[in-house]
């Protein structure tokens, strides 16, 4: 049957879509001027009409779900609504015609940008220097683990281990494993926070930090943070701050006030720029003044009147991507800060952590859920007793909720909790869109009860079916063969 | 606050539903100590009004973006079709996130798949990922993966590669304690494949390579092919797409991995980002590639479809054993050049190649019949390395005329004075060529 339509399959020899006005400059013989071993034959791309491609786009579209289409907690993720303001702003000419390497004279306005930006969340996180170069929030945490490496190895120290958390992103032993570190794991205690006494014992001159999220992956304030602070800096080790989730405390705390060195930021995330799909983003990184001069190549700087792009970084680890980062995205953060200030911002955050711990509310009759425990803007239940009850898993439930017009939380994360449903609200969703999404839980749970083969086979009313991924992973059909 | 959507009343029924006071009783557990004691000190908020017209101010000392641009050096001033803008500015792509919901997110789980096929088509390459951050970070990325395949730690770098991809280069090798060894370049601009040679040893896994290369010229590829099968290490290419509409594909002298800069193939210049990276590979080295790969299956009615594929290689799976910690990419600029590439198709691609090659060769014809200027190396694609006396006055002149010439080269070596590194699209007219060349001094 033939499925998901490919703009391949429209194709028809001498169709045209796009015509360049005549050449003006005299004709090149390629076999002369390039070389002729170097000259290729046609490449084999579609050929279609203008509209042939704005159909298949935009029907293409169509069968995807974003933000503007329905609500999506999906958890740690933040996917808020984006404002549209900032894509007006971030496609002015001004800005999208400007190549990276024009004067800077001629180039004040990104510049600017950039340097107020970096201010910001300078003031934002409590932090003394920011660089925008990481293009997303991995990107971000591989450039804070370089910088603490670059750092130790400048104050000869040979430290080989990063500790994370065992309810860390998978990112989080990525970035420090492809920044050359040892990975050990530390524990979480019954509460779901770091186990302090087991961080202890694995602290020693060995480590060259922690890699933290506060709220943690479980949506819970690390309360201990000053312990940790204090346990990690006393054995000359640092604190990294995974900023995934700042949207839960923006104005409440600030990971410099909490004895962070390091922090990454998804400006994708808090910040309201759109996720693309999966990206771009930006990963920017902040820092403690001691770590200024680690940070990448080039910075924005400030003299007189003038902004400009410094390169003076004596310890710099050079860089980490060919420009400047994904200031497109940039942009789009900063008009983000410039309409909410410090109000709205701190805003942003207690209405995120009531509209999640109002949805909790809702719900957790439903599921297994940890008592008394003050979720922050996003929450975890565990669908154990669905398993147990009816024979449906986690899986099915988000499956079923496509039907229902919902993108399904986050499923089977953090890795320590069974069956998990990890919902992000955000706080720019409605009281009567989370009271939707608690009835559809719950008619969910009806059919549940009913027998497990309805929600099994979902989801029913989407473009495709329950797609086969064991068939793609061993196929391997990665490119259209005609 | 704008963009929350509850009425006051909702949030006292919400606050009652919880049975506490109000927001503040929701931070109780945070101490009081770590708390911020006063507000953040940000500008006050701004009216969508005043939004808007102090960033257009801002744009507005943007100066050079209004300019006739011919530099080039990694990003290019290509024609962005209004058809790509109008579809990637389609907020169901927009504001989507990666498709990990495949029923419901078939629209960017089909154009990746295009798109893979697209850049496969182009580079010559059996495999693609879904895309890198940009094409310095691809490098990066090739060069870890290489060195895992081939379990050592060296790769040698020529010396005709963009300097800036070097350093993101060499950076990544100092996270994966990889020893990046740049060589020199000719005096004609080329790689010097003796040097290379001469680099090479047991412990290199790869020869990275740039076609065409960071001067704008044509490396002669054979060589990188023979030295990388004599030495049996692997080629990793470099390469600028819009050129891969007239060369051929690396796969043809060699390549086992392709990498480079998408950003010409419909995404505008954005002062550097957000741009993309490519990453094309043979298939025997797919499980060793980074980032999502997107493959075709079928749904439970026998539906052709699309999902996520081979995850076993990556970070939320594999965690500190992944081949790469990447999440976020660039989808939204890979889907621009998804939709790029279908829109100009094969002719268009062409004929876009061909116009910015047909135009570097009209500005080197000329500038040859003048003494008062030097090519140095003729054999490019569209951008060339041209000497001029007295280059800091006649840049100057140039801007004054609302002109950026080129790239000054001795911006990345200082020993490469009054050298001007000029590049061409398929925008530039006939007309500014003369006018370009009138301010370098040929008349």
């Amino acid at each position: 049957m033939q499925g998901i339509p490919l703009i391949f399959e429209k194709t028809k020899t001498g169709k045209e879509g796009f015509r360049l006005s005549p050449l003006e400059v005299p004709k090149v013989d390629l076999s002369e001027t390039l070389g002729e071993d170097i000259v290729r034959d046609e490449v084999n791309l579609p050929e279609v009409s203008e509209l042939d491609v704005i159909r298949h786009y935009t029907e293409l579209s169509r069968m995807n779900f974003g933000v503007d289409n329905g609500f999506y907690p999906l958890g740690s993720c933040t996917m808020k609504y984006n404002p549209k303001i900032n894509e007006e702003v971030a496609a002015m000419p001004g800005f999208t015609e400007l190549h990276p390497y024009a004067p800077e004279e001629i180039s004040q306005g990104t510049l600017e940008v950039m340097y107020d930006t970096q201010n910001l969340l300078a003031e934002i996180t409590g932090m003394d220097n920011f660089t925008l170069q990481p293009a997303a929030g991995a990107h971000g945490e591989l450039t804070g683990i370089l910088i603490i490496k670059k750092y130790l190895e400048h104050k000869g120290e040979k430290r080989t281990k990063i500790i994370v958390p065992d309810s860390a992103h998978g990112t989080n032993p990525a970035s420090a494993s492809h920044g050359g570190f040892d990975i050990i794991k530390v524990k979480s205690d019954s509460e779901g926070l770091v186990d302090i006494e087991a961080l202890k014992e694995l602290v020693n001159e060995d480590v060259a930090a922690l890699m933290l999220t506060n709220p943690n992956t479980l949506g819970l304030f690390e309360k201990n943070i000053f312990e940790i602070s204090k346990i990690l800096h006393e054995k000359g080790a640092l604190l990294y701050y995974d900023g995934a989730n700042l949207n839960a405390v923006m104005g409440i705390v600030r990971p410099g006030d909490m004895g962070f060195d390091v922090v990454h930021l998804n400006l994708h995330k808090t910040f309201s720029t759109p996720h693309g799909g999966g990206g771009p983003g930006s990963g920017a990184v902040g820092v403690k003044a001691f770590l200024r001069d680690f940070l990448p190549k080039p910075l924005a700087a400030q003299k007189g009147q003038m902004y400009y792009l410094d390169y003076d970084i004596p310890h710099s680890i050079g860089k980490i991507h060919g420009f400047y980062g994904n200031l497109g995205v940039v942009l789009k953060a900063y008009a983000y800060i410039k309409s909410l200030g410090a109000k709205g911002l701190k805003e942003a955050s207690e209405i995120a952590t009531l509209n999640a711990s109002y949805l909790l509310k809702k719900i957790e009759d439903m599921f297994e859920v940890p008592e008394d425990i003050l979720f922050k803007h996003e929450f975890v239940v565990s669908c154990n007793n669905w398993k147990e009850k009816f024979g449906v898993r986690a899986l099915d439930v988000a499956k079923r909720l496509l039907d229902y017009g919902f993108h399904p939380p986050t499923i089977y994360f953090p890795l320590i909790v069974d069956e998990a449903l990890m919902v992000e609200p955000t706080e720019t969703e409605s009281k009567d869109t989370l009271d939707a999404f608690a009835d559809a839980l719950r008619k969910i749970y009806q059919e549940a009860k009913e027998g497990p083969d309805f929600l099994k086979s979902a989801p029913h009313d989407t473009p495709v079916r329950r797609v086969d991924e064991v068939k793609a992973a061993r196929e391997m059909k990665l490119i259209y063969e005609g | 606050m704008r963009f929350i959507s509850h009425a006051p009343s909702e949030i006292e029924e919400m606050l009652e539903t919880l049975s506490i006071p109000g927001v503040k009783s929701l931070f109780d557990d945070v101490p009081n100590d770590v708390k911020l004691a006063r507000d953040m000190n940000l500008p006050r908020p701004l009216s969508e009004v005043e939004l808007k017209r102090e960033l257009l101010e801002i744009s507005k000392k943007n100066k050079a973006a209004d300019y006739v641009n011919f530099i080039g050096a990694g990003a290019y001033d290509h024609h962005v079709p209004a058809v790509v803008k109008a579809m990637v500015s389609r907020s169901e792509f927009y504001t989507s996130y990666t498709p990990y919901q495949a029923e419901r997110s078939q629209g960017t789980l089909a154009a990746i798949f295009e798109y893979q096929t697209m850049i496969a088509k182009l580079t010559g390459m059996d495999v693609v990922n879904a895309s890198i951050y940009d094409g310095a970070s691809s490098l990066g990325e090739a060069i870890s993966m290489a060195c895992n395949i081939k379990k050592k730690n060296k790769v040698v770098l020529s010396g005709s590669i963009h300097p800036e991809y070097v350093a993101t280069a060499k950076t990544y090798g100092f996270g994966a304690e990889i020893d990046v060894v740049p060589s020199s370049y000719t005096t004609s601009y080329e790689t010097d494949w003796k040097q290379v040679e001469g680099l090479i040893d047991g412990k290199t896994a790869a020869l990275v390579i740039s076609m065409p290369n960071f001067f704008g010229v044509l490396e002669d590829v054979k060589q990188a092919q023979e030295i990388t099968r004599k030495k049996g290490i692997m080629l990793i290419v470099s390469a600028n797409p819009v050129s891969l509409g007239l060369l051929k594909p690396p796969s043809d002298y060699g390549a086992d991995i392709v990498v480079g800069e998408g950003q010409p193939l419909g995404n505008p210049l954005n002062f550097g980002g957000p741009y993309l990276g490519f990453m094309g590979t043979k298939s025997q080295f797919v499980r060793r590639m980074p980032g999502r790969i997107v493959g075709e299956t079928v749904d439970t009615d026998g539906k052709r479809a699309f999902v996520l594929t081979l995850q076993a290689r990556e970070q939320h799976i594999r965690r500190e054993k992944a081949t790469s910690n990447i999440c976020s990419n660039q989808a939204l600029n890979a889907l621009a050049s998804t939709i790029y590439l279908s829109y100009l198709g094969k002719k268009g691609l062409n004929d876009v190649a061909y116009h910015s090659h047909a135009n570097a060769r009209y500005f080197i014809d000329e500038a040859k019949k003048s003494g008062n200027v030097k090519i140095i190396n003729p054999k490019v694609f569209n951008e060339v390395v041209v000497e001029v006396g007295d280059l800091d006055k006649k840049y100057q002149e140039a801007l004054d005329h609302k002109i950026l010439p080129g790239l000054k080269l001795d911006r990345f070596f200082p020993k490469e004075k009054n050298k001007l590194m000029v590049a061409f699209t398929e925008k530039r007219t006939k007309q500014e060529i003369q006018k370009l060349l009138e301010l370098l001094g040929v008349s």
